[in-house]
C-alpha cells in the first residue's frame, strides 16, 4: 500500500552499461568457447559487469544512508529479493529433477527396465548401476570410485550448517545492537564459508587426480559436477556479499532496524545451505 | 456497423482529473541518452513495445521466406539448411523477441497505472531488464552469419539436434537466450514488486483489473520456469563444450531428459504467452459491452487454475516419444483438465457480451476475434490432447496450425487490441478507425487463410519443418502462402495506424471510452511522465 513518499530514481548509468558488459562478457564466453580465442574480452566484460554492479550497488547504498526510502520501498526490495531466491531454488531444480530422472529413468531402461524395455540395445553388455562407474559405451571411461560422503563432504556439511547457526547469532548480535558481536561472528561465518569452499576444491583435485571422475566420466560426472560446480559458485556470490556486508558493518552502516542488506545476504546463505543439504544427501548419501 | 459508433466521451475531463501534475524534476538527458537512461515505466514500455514490434517484423519476414519456399512443391528459392534456419529463428524471435517482451511493454505502462503507483518497484533494474534484450537477440541474429549458420534444430533445439548435430554458433545461441532469460525473470520480479507493495491505498487484490491479476500470476510463471530454460541450456553448454553426457545415451544420460526439461519450461511458457491475452480482452469485452466483467472472481481462479496445471501437463508434447502408458495417461487426463478453466474464461466472456450495449471500435473487433479464433486453437489442442489421437498428427501442420492459432489471433491479436485500447492513453489522440478496421480485417482474413489449411494438410500427414513436400499437398500451402503475404503486409497498416495516432488525431479525453471504469482513465490523456506521485483516492468498484 502507496504512503507518498516512494523514492523513484531519476535516471542512472548503470543498466544500460550492465546490459552492455554483460553482453561483453558472453560474446567473449562464446568466442573462448567455440574459436579458442576471446579471453580477453571475456575477462574484460566481467571486470565490467562487476564494476557496474559495484558502482550500481554504491548509488542504493547512497540513497538508503540519505534516508530515501521509506518502509515501502523496504518491502519492494524484500519481495524483490525473496523472489530472486525462488528463481535460484528453480534453477537447482531443474539439475536435482536431472538426478532423479537419470537415477530413476534413464540408467536403469539403459539395462531393459521399464515398459519398453528397447533402451537395452543398445548397449546388451550394459548393467545399471548408481554412481555409475562403467558408463555404456566403452568410448567414454568412468570413474574407478565414487565419493565417499563421509570423509570431505560431511566435514563440508558441518562447516555449512554451522556457518547458517554463526550468521544467524551474527544477525541477532546486530539487531540487539552489539556490532562488535556480529563482526566477530560475521567472520567466523566467512572463514567457515570459505573453508567450505578450500576443501570443495581438494575434492575436486581429489576427483580428477585419483578417482578418475571428471566432467567427461559419464553421467555420474556430469552430474556430480553440475550440481556441486554450482553449489559452490553460489557459496563464492554469497561470501562475496557476506564480505561486503562485514566491509559495512565495519564502517559502521546498519542500524538495529534497518539492515536489510545483511538480512537478504542471510537469506541468500541460508539458501545455499539448504541446497547442501539436498546435495549431500542425494549427490554423496544416496 | 462501423458508422454506428458512439459519439467519443468529450473532453472536459480531461484537466480535472487526480495524479496528473506533469511537474518536471531535474534536467533530464535528452536525445539518445534519455531513452538509454531512464528509469521511467512509460519510457522504458514504450521501449520495449518498439522493440517487439520490431522483432515482430524481423520474425516475420523469416516466416515469409518459409512460407514462399513452401508455395509450390520442389525446392525454388532456399537451401533446405537456410530453410532449417528460418524456421528456428522465426520461432525463437517470435516468442523470445516479440510476443513476451511486447506483454512486458505493456506491464509497464499500464500496471502501475492500474494500480495507482508512482513507477515500478525496482525502476533502474526495470531498465536493465529491457537493455538486455537488444543486446541478446543482436547476439542471436548475428549467428545467421557465422560459419556453419544459426541455429537449425527448430526453436525447441531438442538434444542432440542442437548438441552432437549442431553448428558451432550454438553457444552463442545459447548465451544469448541466457540473456533473454535474465532479463524475464529481473522483469517478472519487478511486475510482481509492483504489484503486491504499490497498490493504491484501499485496494485488495480482488479489486486489482484483471490486467493486473493475468499478470501476477504470469510472472510468477516466469520465475518459476525461466531458471529451468537457463538450467536445460547450461546443460547442453556442457555438453558440447566441456563432454558431459547428460543427452547422451553413451554415458549414461538421455536425449529424452532434455525434452522433460525444455516442456517443463515449454508448457507455462505457452501460459506465458497468454495469460496477459486473457487479462487484455477481459478489460476491452467489458469496456465496449458497457457491462461489468461476467464472474470476476472465477475469472481470477480460472487463472490460478491454469497456472498451477500448466506444471503438470509437460509431457503432452512427448507422447510419441516412448512414455510409459502410465505417463501418457497422466498427462493426456490433467490437459483435458485445462479445457474446465479454460471454457469458464470463454463462456465469461460470452456472458459479459450478453445484453450489452457493444459498439465494435478495433480494439473490441480483435479482441471478439480473439475468443473465436483462440477458442479454435483451444479446440484443436483438446484434439492434440488425446493420446493415441496425438500419433497421427504429431509433428504434422496440425500442430503448427494449432499453436500459430492460439499465438496469433490469440496471443497477437491480444497485443494489438490492447495497443488499440490503450493507445489514447499513451498519445492523446483516437487512433484512425478507418484505417483500424482495414488492418483488422486483413488481418483476420490472412490469418485464417494462412493457418486453416494447415488443419487439414496436417491432418493428412505433412511433416513440419520440411522444406519440400508431396504433391498432394499442394493447393493447401498455396492458399497459406498466399494468406500469409496478406497478414504480413496488413501489418504494415498497423505501423502506418500507430505513427498516425502519435503523430495526430483526434484528441482523447482522460477517461477515452464511455465504458472504461480502471485507474488509467482517470489520469489525462496522454497520461504526463509522472502519474501518482501521491496515491490515487481507491473507489472499489462491486465485480
Amino acid at each position: 500500500m502507496s504512503g507518498g513518499s516512494y523514492y523513484v530514481p531519476e535516471s542512472s548509468k548503470w543498466p544500460a552499461l550492465g546490459s552492455l558488459a554483460v553482453g561483453t562478457m558472453m560474446v567473449g564466453l562464446g568466442a573462448l568457447l567455440v574459436h579458442g580465442r576471446g579471453a580477453l574480452v571475456m575477462t574484460l566484460g566481467l571486470v565490467a559487469v562487476l564494476s557496474v554492479m559495484y558502482l550500481w550497488f554504491r548509488d542504493v547504498v547512497h540513497e538508503s544512508r540519505r534516508g530515501l526510502y521509506d518502509a515501502q520501498m523496504d518491502r519492494s526490495f524484500r519481495w524483490g529479493m525473496g523472489w530472486f531466491i525462488f528463481s535460484e531454488v528453480m534453477f537447482f531444480a531443474a539439475f536435482f529433477g536431472s538426478l532423479f530422472y537419470v537415477r530413476t529413468f534413464a540408467v536403469p531402461w539403459l539395462d531393459g527396465e521399464g515398459a519398453k524395455g528397447v533402451a537395452a540395445l543398445l548397449w546388451p553388455d550394459f548393467t545399471a548401476s548408481w554412481p555409475l562407474l562403467n558408463p555404456p559405451s566403452a568410448d567414454i571411461s568412468g570413474p574407478h570410485e565414487a565419493v565417499s560422503p563421509w570423509q570431505l563432504p560431511l566435514v563440508n556439511t558441518l562447516f555449512l550448517v554451522s556457518s547458517s547457526i554463526t550468521l544467524t547469532i551474527s544477525h541477532e548480535a546486530l539487531k540487539e545492537g552489539y556490532r562488535l558481536t556480529a563482526r566477530n561472528w560475521l567472520i567466523g561465518t566467512l572463514v567457515l564459508g570459505i573453508s567450505f569452499l578450500v576443501v570443495q576444491g581438494f575434492e575436486y583435485y581429489e576427483a580428477y587426480a585419483h578417482y578418475g571422475l571428471t566432467l567427461q566420466a559419464g553421467i555420474y560426472g556430469s552430474t556430480f559436477f553440475l550440481l556441486t560446480g554450482f553449489h559452490g559458485l553460489h557459496v563464492t556470490i554469497g561470501a562475496i556479499t557476506l564480505a561486503v556486508m562485514l566491509g559495512r558493518i565495519i564502517k559502521g552502516h546498519f542500524t538495529r532496524d534497518d539492515h536489510f542488506a545483511f538480512e537478504a545476504a542471510a537469506w541468500y546463505w541460508h539458501f545455499v545451505d539448504v541446497v547442501w543439504i539436498g546435495l549431500f544427501l542425494f549427490v554423496y548419501v544416496f | 456497423m462501423a458508422s454506428n459508433l458512439p459519439p467519443k466521451p468529450t473532453l472536459e475531463h480531461s484537466t480535472t482529473t487526480s495524479g496528473g501534475l506533469a511537474h518536471e524534476h531535474h534536467e533530464r538527458p535528452r536525445g539518445m541518452l534519455r531513452w538509454l537512461l531512464t528509469t521511467n515505466h512509460k519510457e522504458i514500455g514504450t521501449l520495449y513495445l518498439i522493440f517487439s514490434l520490431t522483432m515482430f517484423f524481423i520474425g516475420g519476414i523469416f516466416a515469409l521466406v518459409v512460407r514462399a519456399e513452401l508455395f509450390q512443391p520442389g525446392l525454388q528459392l532456399v537451401q533446405p539448411e537456410f530453410f532449417n534456419q528460418m524456421t528456428t529463428m522465426h520461432g525463437l524471435i517470435m516468442v523470445f523477441g516479440a510476443v513476451m517482451p511486447a506483454f512486458v511493454g505493456l506491464a509497464n505502462w499500464m500496471v502501475p497505472l492500474q494500480v495507482g503507483a508512482p513507477d515500478m518497484a525496482l525502476p533502474r533494474l526495470n531498465n536493465f531488464s529491457f537493455w538486455l534484450l537488444p543486446v541478446a537477440f543482436t547476439l542471436l541474429l548475428s549467428t545467421l552469419l557465422m560459419p556453419g549458420g544459426g541455429p537449425n534444430f527448430g526453436w525447441t533445439f531438442y538434444a542432440p539436434l542442437s548438441t552432437t548435430y549442431a553448428p558451432p554458433s550454438t553457444t552463442f545461441f545459447i548465451l544469448s537466450l541466457h540473456m533473454a532469460g535474465i532479463s524475464s525473470i529481473l522483469g517478472a520480479i519487478n511486475i510482481i514488486a509492483t504489484i503486491l507493495n504499490l497498490r493504491a491505498p484501499g485496494m485488495r487484490l480482488m479489486d486489482m483489473p484483471l490486467f493486473v491479476w493475468t499478470w501476477l500470476i504470469t510472472a510468477f510463471l516466469l520465475i518459476a520456469v525461466m531458471p529451468i530454460l537457463a538450467g536445460v541450456i547450461t546443460m547442453m553448454l556442457m555438453d558440447i563444450n566441456f563432454g558431459t553426457s547428460f543427452f547422451n545415451a553413451a554415458g549414461g544420460g538421455d536425449p529424452v531428459l532434455f525434452q522433460h526439461l525444455f516442456w517443463f519450461f515449454g508448457h507455462p511458457e505457452v501460459y506465458i504467452m497468454i495469460l496477459p491475452a486473457f487479462g487484455i480482452v477481459s478489460a476491452i469485452i467489458p469496456t465496449f459491452a458497457r457491462k461489468p466483467l461476467f464472474g470476476y472472481a472465477s475469472m481470477v481462479y480460472a487463472t490460478a487454475s491454469i497456472a498451477i496445471l500448466s506444471f503438470l501437463v509437460w509431457a503432452h508434447h512427448m507422447f510419441v516419444v516412448g512414455l510409459p502408458l502410465v505417463a501418457e495417461l497422466f498427462f493426456m487426463f490433467t490437459t483435458m483438465l485445462i479445457a474446465v478453466p479454460t471454457g469458464v474464461k470463454v463462456f465469461n466472456w460470452i456472458a459479459t457480451l450478453f445484453q450489452g450495449s457493444i459498439t465494435f471500435e478495433t480494439a473490441m473487433l480483435f479482441a471478439l476475434a480473439f475468443v473465436v479464433l483462440f477458442s479454435i486453437g483451444g479446440f484443436s489442442g483438446l484434439m492434440l490432447a488425446i493420446a493415441p489421437a496425438d500419433f497421427q498428427y504429431h509433428d504434422t501442420y496440425f500442430v503448427v496450425a494449432h499453436f500459430h492459432y492460439v499465438l496469433v489471433p490469440g496471443a497477437i491479436f491480444a497485443i494489438m487490441a490492447g495497443v488499440y485500447y490503450w493507445l489514447p492513453k499513451w498519445t492523446g489522440h483516437y487512433p484512425d478507425e478507418r484505417l483500424g478496421r482495414w488492418h483488422f480485417w486483413m488481418s483476420v482474413i490472412g490469418v485464417n487463410l494462412t493457418f486453416f489449411p494447415m488443419h487439414f494438410s496436417g491432418l493428412a500427414g505433412m511433416p513440419r519443418r520440411i522444406p519440400d513436400y508431396a504433391l498432394q499437398f499442394a493447393d493447401f500451402n498455396m492458399v497459406s502462402s498466399v494468406g500469409a503475404l496478406m497478414f504480413g503486409v496488413s501489418q504494415l497498416l498497423f505501423v502506418w495506424g500507430v505513427i498516425k495516432c502519435v503523430r495526430g488525431g483526434e484528441k482523447a479525453p482522460a477517461k477515452a471510452w464511455e465504458g472504461a471504469e480502471d485507474l488509467e482513465w482517470s489520469v489525462p490523456s496522454p497520461a504526463p511522465l509522472h502519474t501518482f506521485d501521491t496515491p490515487p483516492d481507491f473507489k472499489p468498484v462491486t465485480h
